[in-house]
């Protein structure tokens, strides 16, 4: 009793500054103790190995020394023809990848997600499970199913067009250097169509029951309803859905290393930045594994990925119109 | 009262395209697992029909279980993604709780620090990891995996948990606190139970990718004791290319556990997206 008079009295003579600081020097410890571990392993194992590939694109590997070559390697792979002529293929083929996934994915995703929100759809669960099954596979199993199924061998897919009198419309797609990348294109679209589906579902499901309401009683209603009050709706969902995208198109190696292999055959015709930052890293049957320029390349899909990011962010989102729900 | 008319395509036309897009995407895997149960001449007789008496076969998961070591590499898979699965859970629940909970100097910029985590593949740092774990010879080892993934699973785990913990009763919290509980037994007993979904999304979320990722394994752990089941299948699949009831029979394997995690997971995760994008 006595004491916590005391301490009452004490209290307001504290000055305000050592009465804040107090409590703070106390939690300090604990809030360390929850933050620790994950700074501790994201630190080690995600910022310092990136800022070293950074580092390491600085450096050549001359008689096993590293040796300083400030910008050269740089240089190298993008005039130097043993390297420009892989790297600008690659990048063209991550670009074209990628705009095959814009123009394909968001559509079908957006229609997909349209239909599924319509008011007492019967089924929708099922649906729902089935369309995001394939996104949840692994490249290496989506790529040889694909594989087996497209193969000229098994004969299921010219017995399939076959089945609907087109079957001369067959060709060994993944085979043929003109349909390769296509073909890989519209295989991860197939696996990958799940996720803006999901994200564009759900920012339909978010929009107000009133507000759909309101246009049918202006007789707004069907394709007309869809297309001038869901649609601007969504319109941030999808750009999310399209940055996401555009990051995982530079993870995009599984596909092509499982079905192609890591030469991204025929003839280079799939190679993408993945796997041509594995082949010069790793090495392969045609040369050896060189990590400096693998760091190199590194670098420049870090920077191609920010550059990107940073366009989206500055110049598209601040753009799109935003509706307060 | 929504009226019929706002049905586009009219009920029966919705359904059709709904059901030929089920068919597309169950189809190749339906073919891969139906085949996988046949004979080599059900296999390129007749792909399209169900095993009969006639062509039903189990020779390609004789082949695969006898030489592929697959319930090794089962096992791999499990330890590596249960390992990571544990650690970016628990440390990332921590970190989302200091990160919402307290205010300090530091919280915003190591909010944004884990951030670029997010936007950033830590695949782009390989040739650096590497080097690490030749350095600290964590090669061909379960704990390297482990401690990569867990850095690429945090930034999201700690971002999405966050979002969860931020809508905690704060009443609660200081409950806990004027009853001299420490901060510790408040974020273990008070907090962590509460956000339990959202560490079941977190966790279906983490998983996924690692279960699945193919490039870690085959650089920093291709070894044969180590080897993941992604890897296993991807390397006895290129090994047994001509061997069709193999190849099929490792296929269906490596999808089961995934499909059957689904199957189970499907409304808790689907649940999760559609919460997190209404956010």
């Amino acid at each position: 009793m006595d004491q916590i008079d005391k301490l009452a009295a004490d209290v307001p003579l504290l000055p305000a500054a050592t009465r804040d600081a107090a409590p703070a020097r106390t939690r300090r410890w604990h809030i360390a103790v929850f933050l620790a571990p994950a700074l501790l392993v994201y630190t080690a194992l995600m910022i310092v190995p990136l800022a070293d590939t950074l580092r390491l694109s600085l450096f050549r590997s001359v008689e096993h020394a590293p040796v300083f070559v400030g910008l050269d390697n740089f240089r190298v792979l993008l005039t130097d023809p043993r390297w420009s002529l892989h790297f600008w293929a690659a990048f063209r083929h991550n670009l074209y990848f990628f705009a095959f996934h814009i123009l394909l994915q968001n559509p079908v995703g957006i229609a997909l997600a349209a239909l599924l929100s319509l008011p007492r759809l019967r089924g929708q669960a099922f649906y729902r499970t089935a369309f995001f099954l394939p996104t949840m596979l692994s490249f290496v199993i989506v790529g040889f199913t694909w594989k087996l199924i497209l193969s000229p061998l098994w004969g299921v897919a010219p017995a399939l067009l076959g089945s609907v009198g087109l079957r001369g419309w067959f060709h060994p797609w993944l085979g043929q250097e003109a349909t390769a990348l296509t073909t890989l294109a519209l295989i991860s679209v197939w696996q990958y169509v799940g996720i803006p589906m999901m994200l564009i579902y759900a920012a339909m499901l978010a929009i107000p029951g009133e507000l759909i309401e309101a246009a049918e009683l202006d007789g707004i209603t069907g394709f007309a309803q869809f297309r001038k009050i869901k649609l601007p709706l969504i319109w941030p969902t999808v750009g999310i859905c399209s940055i996401l995208t555009f990051v995982g198109n530079f993870n995009a190696f599984d596909l092509i290393y499982t079905i192609n292999g890591a030469n991204a055959g025929p003839n280079f015709a799939t190679d993408l930045l993945g796997t041509f930052l594995f082949r010069t890293f790793f090495g392969n049957q045609l040369q050896l594994g060189d990590p400096n320029m693998g760091a190199t390349i590194a670098t420049m899909m870090f920077l191609i990925i920010l550059a990107g990011v940073a366009a989206y962010l500055f110049g598209i989102q601040t753009r799109m119109r935003r509706y307060a729900l | 009262m929504i009226p019929a008319r706002t049905w586009p395509l009219g009920r029966a036309g919705v359904h059709l395209v709904l059901i030929l897009y089920t068919a597309l995407c169950l189809g190749p895997v339906l073919l891969v697992v139906m085949n996988s149960f046949k004979s080599r001449a059900g296999i390129f007789g007749a792909p399209l029909s169900l095993p009969n008496a006639a062509t039903f076969d189990l020779i390609g998961y004789k082949t695969v279980l006898g030489q592929g070591a697959f319930l090794r590499y089962f096992g791999n898979s499990l330890i590596v993604t249960a390992g990571s699965l544990a650690a970016v859970l628990l440390f990332g629940a921590m970190a989302a709780f200091a990160l919402s909970e307290y205010r300090f100097r530091a919280n915003r910029l190591l909010g944004l620090f884990l951030a670029l985590g997010i936007m950033v593949p830590i695949r782009l740092g390989t040739v650096a990891i590497l080097n690490m774990m030749v350095a600290a010879r964590l090669v061909n080892t379960h704990l390297a995996l482990i401690l990569i993934y867990t850095a690429q699973g945090l930034p999201i785990a700690v971002f999405i948990l966050g979002e969860f913990m931020q809508g905690v009763s704060k009443d609660l919290k200081d409950a806990g606190r004027i009853d001299g509980l420490s901060e510790y037994t408040i974020f273990f007993r008070l907090v962590l139970p509460l956000v339990r979904p959202a560490v079941a999304t977190v966790a279906v979320f983490t998983m996924i990718p690692i279960w699945n990722d193919l490039w870690f394994p085959l650089i920093v752990a291709p070894g044969e004791a180590t080897k993941t089941v992604t890897l296993g299948a991807q390397v006895f699949i290129g090994q047994f290319v001509t061997n069709w009831n193999a190849v099929l029979a490792a296929l269906t394997l490596a999808v089961l556990p995934v499909l059957v995690l689904y199957l189970l997971f499907s409304r808790q995760l689907i649940r999760g997206i559609t919460a997190g994008a209404v956010k």
